[in-house]
């Protein structure tokens, strides 16, 4: 079957959890920093270590962050809640389990709107909760870094207490073929709803925002069907090619009339498929219980109300702002929203781009290249700043519009900024009057007939001699010039 | 009625990672539904307007700033581990948890 031939049949349940690293200065529990990239084991302390009689105290930034991601996500605020721990045994964390929140979220009931395709679909949020991020294991003696064959296992523990916010949308259905792609709108709009918020990087490549994503398939009318968990997506393109091909694996195995097991998967980032992992252990085993080393939250009503004013403008909004700005139309803006393009146009532009410019690049030959390569657009390889000083070269008649596709070429193969490949590779504009006027005779002498003809007044035959002389200058001339110049060289002018 | 079965008990050693011999899941099933039976005479005399506890102390929201600390050094960090290497904490591969 034909993915289109799968969703004429079934129907996708689709729902995501998404982990984000808050940007605090110090851990959740404890004053340790949380600088990226420093010395293994540098950034713990006895509380983050688990170390005996260690107590552990509430980061004050990280519950602000979380009610604010909750209140920018039209969520309630838990007037009252605790945090949990979550039991299990695995050396990332030291403690032997996870401080979490569990059936007393701090922030509940919300929504998110994304537009696909010029319809709105509103993304239900179930919660946003307040946990700890884990250390980092590194399985050595295995051959593939990952557990199997693996020995032993390395632990940093930097990362271990880092506050994480966990945001969980209720199960979406009714959302048909356009799932993958919804889902993925879904995952770009709260990383641009977080970052506006300033309380942290979202970059996903760098695993401060990881998504697991949730999809079962059922025929119309029936219940919904057992759902798979994939972990491991970490862009926002493997988002939508993880909710595609869950959906076809398990459609071949319901035509096959087998059965979906509830389970964790995978997701491969090089084939773009899912492998099974773990079956998921329920939630009882998990034997969460309310945490006592830790007072319950309360927010005052006062202090999520100051929150709540200190939202910044919404990206919607933004967007909204941005287009009158652009001067585009609303379906082109979430083109440019739904690619991850929104920031990277802003940036290019504030770089000294025109915003026809800007846009052209990234949504033209860099969203081409991007996928091709599959990666995200700001994974492409190419800067804003390097966009931007591309588009003026345009400006300033060095490059057109072919050779300027050449050059963008060799930044995003990392050959340097624009202005040194275009160098390098040897692409300016042929400006010098002396070697064009050489190939335009050249291209008349060779071609008698056509040149007749536009000395007869058949101007439109000028079109076969300017990609004569196009050609021999290898692209690297203005048309309109070698056009000026072969009419007048012919006296028709 | 038992508060607590055998099997029940034989899952949460499993959870736990505890070795538990066959003799021993018949005594700790016996000794901890003793002690769940007892605890559960407290909510028979909990009145409805009583809610259940999870802290001894009425304190809520208190809060860190969000301002650095010091931090153990690497050797501080790694200087109760059984074995490291190379900064990090060593220990033994982990069967049946991941993939």
């Amino acid at each position: 079957m034909t993915y289109e031939e799968i969703l004429t049949k079934y129907e996708p349940v689709v729902g995501l959890e998404t982990h984000v690293e808050l940007g605090t200065r110090t851990k959740m529990f404890c004053g340790c920093k949380t600088d990226f990239g420093a010395e293994p084991n540098t950034q713990t302390c006895p509380v983050c270590l688990a170390l005996p009689g260690a107590l552990p105290v509430m980061n004050r930034a990280a519950i602000a962050a979380t009610i604010q991601i909750g209140l920018a996500l039209n969520c309630d605020i838990a007037e009252w809640c605790r945090m949990a721990r979550k039991n299990y045994f695995y050396p990332d964390m030291p403690k032997n389990f996870q401080t979490s929140q569990y059936d007393e979220p701090l922030c509940v009931e919300g929504y998110v709107d994304v537009v696909v395709d010029g319809k709105e679909y509103r993304i239900g949020i179930e919660r946003v909760h307040i946990e700890e991020d884990t250390g980092k294991t590194l399985h050595v003696g295995g051959a593939t870094g990952r557990i199997h064959g693996a020995t032993e296992s390395l632990v940093d523990y930097n990362r271990a207490g880092i506050p994480l916010v966990e945001i969980v949308t209720k199960p979406v259905p009714g959302l048909g073929s356009l799932a993958p792609e919804i889902a993925k709108a879904y995952v770009a709009e709260l990383r641009d709803i977080v970052r506006a918020l300033g309380v942290s990087d979202v970059r996903m490549e760098q695993g401060s925002m990881r998504c697991d994503v949730n999809t079962s398939l059922n025929l119309p009318g029936e219940e919904w069907g057992t759902r798979t968990e994939t972990k491991n997506v970490n862009s926002l393109r493997s988002v939508e090619r993880a909710v595609r091909s869950e959906i076809i694996r398990q459609a071949a195995i319901l035509d096959d009339g087998g059965k979906i097991f509830q389970e964790t998967r995978h997701f491969q980032e090089t084939t773009g498929d899912t492998r099974s992992g773990r079956s998921k252990e329920t939630a009882t085993d998990y034997r969460y219980f309310p945490e006592p080393d830790l007072v319950p939250i309360a927010p005052a009503p006062e202090w999520v109300a100051e929150l709540k004013a200190a939202l910044p403008e919404k990206p919607s909004v933004k967007r909204a702002r941005l287009r009158e700005d652009w001067g585009i139309s609303e379906v082109d803006m979430q083109s440019v929203a739904n690619a991850g393009a929104v920031e990277l146009i802003e940036e290019t532009i504030a770089a000294g781009s025109s915003a026809a410019g800007a846009r052209k690049w990234w949504m033209g030959e860099l969203a081409r290249r991007a996928n091709e390569l599959d990666v995200d657009l700001a994974a492409v390889g190419a800067t804003p700043a390097q966009v931007a000083a591309l588009q003026k070269l345009v400006d300033a008649g060095k490059l057109n519009d072919k050779l300027a596709r050449q050059v963008l070429e060799g930044v995003v193969a990392g050959e340097g900024d624009p202005a040194e490949v275009m160098a390098s590779r040897g692409l300016e504009v042929v400006n010098d009057t002396g070697a064009l006027t050489k190939a335009v005779d050249e291209a008349i002498a060779a071609n008698p007939e056509i040149a007749a003809k536009i000395r007869d007044g058949k101007v439109a035959a000028a079109g076969a001699l300017v990609g004569a002389v196009m050609k021999t200058t290898r692209g690297q001339a203005d048309a309109k010039a070698v056009r000026d110049l072969l009419l007048e060289r012919l006296g028709v002018s | 009625m038992a508060a607590i079965s055998r099997e029940e008990v034989a899952h949460l050693a499993r959870l736990s990672r505890l070795a538990v011999t066959e003799e021993e899941l018949d005594r700790f099933a016996g000794q901890l539904d003793v002690i769940l039976q007892s605890v559960a005479r407290v909510g028979e005399v909990a009145a409805d307007d009583i809610p259940p506890t999870s802290h001894s102390v009425p304190l809520t929201n208190v809060y860190r700033e969000d301002v650095p600390a010091p931090s153990l050094t690497q050797e501080e960090a790694l200087s109760g581990a059984p074995d490291a290497y190379e900064g990090r904490f060593r220990v033994p591969r982990i069967l049946d948890e991941e993939d």
